[in-house]
């Protein structure tokens, strides 16, 4: 195969034109002339998160709320363990990235007065089915933005603990690259198919969190020693079986509380209506033969589902096309619900990069945004926006006072091999798929998936760590015939590294602060006195080493300590 | 949950292998035109099938989804879209969607 290699300068490297990426890039475009490159595995149009589109902006400070307001509400969610001055710093521009937002072109539903309709609390309500193409025009209208669609990133190039750029490749055009930047912004998303889906046969993509963001920002900070948190806050999702379809739009759209196979209201009945306490209620009550368990839809009328079928086609489609298939739609039957296999996503709960109050990560010069950035739960679209624009800023300010600096070609040439190196493998035994799929029923069995109710203890995690370490082991052996086939071994390999750390963090968590989204069977009880802090990780000499960390308050603004 | 190409009604505009997420859609070397390589890892986001001028893309539910046949296909015309779902009867119906029209729920 003939192998072309580039070398890129830029002063600023976006890694993932996803939602977070895409506004840091515009905040940049606005603001300064500085050359900004977006390596993106897919094509900005419409990648990650938001490829179907969104059905609502979920986080927006409604008249009368205040930031602050809204950290207490992620604050009680997450039962304490957020990073205060990171949630607060986000909640006080999600208004503001809003209204750019709609300048781009999204639009919002608007009152007589011209303030924008309320869902809720926290909730406005748009068309959201071409938030995506709307971002990525913001992008291109800017010259100094340059994007790299189809460039899949693989590893960071540090020296000294500071990033210098990244390694990628073109999965179109058989180029490997070698970006140089002065200062980086991952921004890759979260981690969805680690664990055995919902359908794991034919449909083992119609999962809730995009099958393609596959947690390379975790893995490529974790190879680099890069401090982690809350990676043991899994997020389990409540969505409409089978398509996994998002329910709040039914639940609060027409007011349909969830019910057991009794036709019995039930989560109230589990303490408080947190994020995980309607998942673990809904699990109970299946547990105990009460399911299945529906949201009661009968009877909404045939306005109201008519409605329904168009704002699911502007997000989740398939749940248009399941009720029009079965010929009967929500109002003459109840919508069944259920439990996701559990996600990675720093934007709905805290995990991902430990990163300081400008969202710089532990390493030098490398900036987090959206659902890669950890401690600050409950972002969703419009605290992405803002965690991009805030990481912008950051990165603006870092690289004045920086110079590029490149490391020895002895060492491009090493990571040339090391990522080529599996086009030469001899093709043996295993493809990824089997593998991925032994990965999937390890993290299911063993590390608290659906099978046995997000539940888990210490010897099953230690049987899941052996597993999952002897899975990498085969995973370095695999070949590919291809720069797509690459692209999916290092997928795989990102998969199994955040397997390694999630497992690691359960073990360390000896309570169950969160049920469901971390269920440890050994202690099922909260403990406060000893666990209301942050677990956070860092991998070293091959093994990943656990820090605990005290609660950082929101008057305060974080550093890093060297 | 996946998509179907009728290599009948696909012009190989490459549109649709563009900006799917996943990168899953291929040409094919000869005629141009496109075809999905792994049907099981499409996440159904229907990003192709609003690309396509040529209603050459359709969507269907996977049989361990409850899917039973019926498929689905979208059009965009002065700012509406129109999504036309067929039945395996062959009963068709559509949905339009004004697009400068916020979701009422
Ligand atoms: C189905 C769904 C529905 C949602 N609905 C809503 C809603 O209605 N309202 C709301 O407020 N929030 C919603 N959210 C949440 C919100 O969309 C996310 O929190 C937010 O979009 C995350 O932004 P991000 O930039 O971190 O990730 P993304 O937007 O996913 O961006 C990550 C990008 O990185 C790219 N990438 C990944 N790995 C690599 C690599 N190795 N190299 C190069 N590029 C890479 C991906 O292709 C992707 O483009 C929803 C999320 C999902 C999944
Ligand atoms: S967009 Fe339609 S016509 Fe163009 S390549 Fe794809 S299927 Fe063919
Ligand atoms: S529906 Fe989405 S994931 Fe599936 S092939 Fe089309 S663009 Fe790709």
């Amino acid at each position: 195969m003939d192998i072309k290699r580039e070398k890129l300068y830029t002063d600023i490297l976006i890694i993932g034109g996803g939602t977070a990426g895409c506004y840091a890039a515009i905040t940049i475009g606005e603001k300064s002339d500085k050359k900004v490159m977006i390596a993106e595995k897919a094509n900005i149009k419409r990648s990650g998160c938001l490829a179907a589109g969104v059905n609502a902006l979920n986080a927006y400070i409604v008249k009368g709320k205040t930031p602050e307001d809204y950290l207490e509400y992620v604050k009680r969610d997450a039962n304490g363990i957020i990073r205060e001055d990171l949630v607060l710093t986000m909640s006080e521009r999600l208004n503001g990235v809003t209204r750019h937002l709609e300048k781009l072109g999204l639009v919002i539903l608007k009152d007589e007065k011209g303030d924008y309709v309320t869902r809720g609390d926290r909730n406005i309500k748009i068309n959201g089915e071409n938030i995506k193409p709307i971002l990525a025009a913001g992008v291109y209208k800017h010259d100094n933005i340059q994007v790299l669609n189809k460039v899949n990133i693989v590893d960071y190039i540090i020296k000294d603990n500071r990033v210098l750029g990244a390694y990628g490749f073109s999965i179109e055009n058989n180029i490997f690259y070698v970006i140089y930047a002065r200062g980086v912004i991952c921004a890759t998303g979260g981690a969805a198919g680690i664990y055995k889906p919902n359908n794991p046969g034919f449909s083992r993509h119609k999962m809730w969190y995009p099958p393609f963001n596959t947690g390379a920002g975790y893995a490529m900070g974790i190879r680099e020693g890069a401090e982690m948190t809350t990676f043991e806050m899994r997020f389990i999702a409540l969505r409409c079986k089978d398509t996994i379809a998002p329910t709040g739009t039914i639940a609060q759209g027409v007011s349909a509380p969830q019910i057991n196979c009794a036709g019995e209201t039930y989560d109230r009945n589990y303490g408080a209506p947190t994020t995980a306490n309607r998942v673990y209620s809904t699990v109970e009550e299946n547990r105990r033969g009460r399911g299945p368990c529906f949201l009661r839809t009968k009877g909404i009328g045939k306005r109201a589902e008519e409605e329904l079928l168009k704002a699911y086609l502007n997000m989740a489609p398939a749940q248009t096309l399941k009720w029009l298939e079965r010929g009967a739609g929500p109002s003459e039957e109840n919508v069944e619900i259920e439990g996701t296999e559990p996600y990675i996503v720093g934007g709905h709960t805290g995990s991902g990069y430990w990163v300081d109050t400008n969202r710089q990560t532990t390493i030098k010069g490398l900036y987090a945004a959206g659902d890669v950035a950890g401690g600050c739960p409950q972002k969703y679209v419009t605290g992405s926006l803002a965690e991009g624009e805030i990481a912008a800023e950051a990165v603006m300010k870092y690289i004045a006072a920086v110079l590029q600096q490149e490391v020895l070609c002895e060492e491009e040439e090493n990571k040339f091999r090391e990522i080529t190196g599996y086009l030469k493998n001899p093709s043996g035994i295993y493809t990824v798929g089997q593998l991925e799929e032994a990965m999937q029923k390890i993290m299911d069995e063993y590390a608290g998936g659906i099978s046995g109710s997000y539940g888990y203890n210490e010897v099953k995690l230690a049987v899941g760590k052996n597993r999952i370490r002897e899975i990498l082991k085969l995973a370095y052996k695999l070949h590919g015939e291809d720069f797509y086939d690459l692209m999916k071994i290092y997928e795989l390999i990102d998969r199994l590294v955040v397997a390694e750390a999630v497992i690691a963090h359960l073990e360390a968590r000896k309570e169950t602060r969160w049920h469901s989204f971390q269920e440890n069977l050994d202690y099922p009880g909260l403990n406060d006195k000893d666990y209301f802090l942050y677990i956070n990780s860092v991998f070293k000499d091959g093994e990943i080493r656990i820090i605990k960390r005290p609660l950082v308050d929101r008057r305060q603004t974080y550093e890093h300590q060297n | 949950m996946s998509i179907r190409i009728n290599p009948d009604l696909c012009a190989g505009c490459g549109n649709c292998r563009e900006v799917c997420p996943g990168s899953l859609l291929f040409k094919e070397k000869e005629s141009n035109k496109t075809y999905i390589k792994y049907p099981e890892e499409c996440w159904g986001c229907t990003s192709c099938l609003k690309e396509c001028k040529f209603e050459a893309i359709s969507y269907y539910l996977g049989a361990d989804m409850g899917g039973g046949g019926t498929t689905m296909y979208v059009k965009e015309e002065n700012k509406e879209l129109h999504w036309h779902i067929t039945r395996p009867d062959g009963k068709k119906k559509i949905i339009t969607i004004d697009t400068t029209k916020a979701n009422s729920y």
